[in-house]
């Protein structure tokens, strides 16, 4: 008896690893574009008065609190809307990478807070002006502080990018979604999937507890 | 000549210098000594400009301080400045800490700054400590590293606020023998200090601080082996008992 399904064979690996180079993408523009605006905004809230900080946090806090998957469906559905119709490759990274924003502010906040400022002071006495002191004292410190935290925002940004499957992003999860259907294995497909975060999350965090040991300061 | 006329400074409603007047000229050395509280680290900060003052003019070399057209950051290369906390830069090494200032600062090639920093460090008796980094060193070290750094920028005056006040008993000399070394070349010094022994040694002036004004200046000799002001003999003799 002919069946509709076709099992899974490895004509299906291109699919696959464009999935995957879809998931790796979009993981690193999110990464990437977050850390900026995260360093930028971080950088803004340790410097500024309390009223420009509660204005910043209820905003991103707005980000952080709102689940993802949401933010994707409503940014990509009424952006559309409004005529602008987005690929949801853009929409998706728009999203994730504000998402990013929103915690790697957090964590560049505190890099920029963690030094103290009597070692500023020092700074400035040996005539750095003000950005020098930025950019040669207190951003290196500040980032071999937070870099475990830094890592961390980054793992799950990998993780949380198989949600921009939810506005039709072909990465690993949508892909894999499409061959389930198609052959009616899920059970292996999900586990090579699995497999695949696990692959790429945790090597990482191990190379990322080397990297914090060898910047101990 | 590091000049400070009838200069003012308060933090809120506190005020804690009121009224100074000062001369320092080139070569030499005053110490200040006095309370905590008493105003003295303060002034160190207002000459550097790392604070404000609120009346009164400060003047290095005929440069006035506050006022609005002078560059602060290159006036800081004038005046190198050491504080109480050894803020050691810790992501850098030893010689890496001492030619950053030279580097990114008076645009130094790398060969010149580490030139200057192997030299400086080498003076503070750090030449065995290039690449080690200064969370490894004593406190005594990291105090003699933050010295060789301030002297890398090459100043022609040198603030020391409080220096060995941080640093276990057994690691006060080696720092304070520093000093003797800068006091031999000539460089010229303000230093707030509890020392009072080595203040009476090194210093060509001492000023006594309290609550803001200078109560008694002089030589050594008049202000810590004669004191006139009760005020005077009465923390002297806190601080030497």
């Amino acid at each position: 008896m002919g069946s509709l399904f076709t099992p899974l064979s490895w004509n299906d690996s291109g699919l696959i690893l464009a999935g995957i180079w879809n998931t790796i993408v979009i993981s690193v523009v999110a990464i990437v574009i977050g850390t900026i605006l995260g360093l930028i905004i971080g950088f803004i809230r340790s410097e500024s008065n309390k009223t420009v900080n509660l204005i910043l946090s209820s905003l991103l806090d707005i980000l952080r609190s709102v689940p993802l998957i949401i933010q994707l469906i409503l940014f990509s559905t009424f952006v559309g809307a409004w005529g602008y119709p987005l690929e949801p490759f853009v929409a998706g990274s728009i999203i994730l990478s504000l998402y990013t924003m929103a915690f790697m502010s957090e964590v560049f906040r505190s890099a920029f807070e963690s030094v103290h400022s009597s070692m500023l002071t020092a700074s400035r006495s040996l005539g750095l002006s003000y950005w020098q002191t930025v950019f040669y004292i207190r951003l290196p410190i500040g980032i071999r502080t937070v870099f475990p935290s830094w890592l961390g925002v980054a793992l799950s940004v990998i993780k949380d990018s198989a949600l921009v499957s939810v506005i039709g992003y072909m990465e690993l999860l949508r892909t894999s979604d499409q061959l389930i259907s198609r052959t009616q294995q899920p059970l292996e497909i999900l586990l090579g999937v699995g497999l695949f975060y696990f692959l790429i999350s945790y090597p990482l965090s191990l190379y990322g507890k080397h990297v914090e040991r060898k910047m101990a300061l | 000549m590091i000049n400070i006329q009838n200069v003012h400074k308060s933090f809120g409603d506190l005020e804690v210098l009121k009224g100074i007047n000062l001369e320092v000229k080139k070569g030499e050395v005053l110490s200040i000594i006095g309370g905590s509280g008493s105003g003295k680290s303060t002034l160190l900060y207002c000459i550097n400009a790392i604070e404000k003052i609120n009346a009164g003019k400060i003047t290095v070399d005929d440069i006035d301080v506050h006022d609005k057209a002078t560059n602060q950051d290159k006036l800081r290369q004038k005046l190198g400045m050491v504080f109480q906390q050894w803020n050691s830069f810790p992501h850098l090494t030893v010689l890496e800490n001492v030619a950053l200032a030279p580097r990114i600062v008076k645009k130094m090639s790398k060969d010149e700054a580490i030139e200057i920093g192997e030299k400086e460090l080498t003076h503070v008796g750090l030449g065995d400590k290039f690449d080690v980094y200064p969370t490894k060193m004593s406190g005594g070290q990291q105090q003699r590293l933050a010295i060789a750094r301030a002297l890398a920028m090459r100043p022609d005056y040198m603030l020391f606020d409080e220096i060995t006040s941080a640093l276990d008993p057994e690691l006060v000399g080696e720092v304070l023998d520093t000093l003797r070394v800068l006091r031999e070349d000539g460089m010229t010094m303000i230093c707030v200090t509890h020392e009072i022994a080595f203040a009476r040694e090194v210093s060509d002036n001492i000023a006594f601080f309290h609550e803001g004004i200078i109560e008694e200046m002089g030589s050594p000799d008049q202000v810590i082996s004669n004191p006139q002001k009760e005020t005077t003999q009465k923390f002297l003799s806190k601080v030497l008992s």
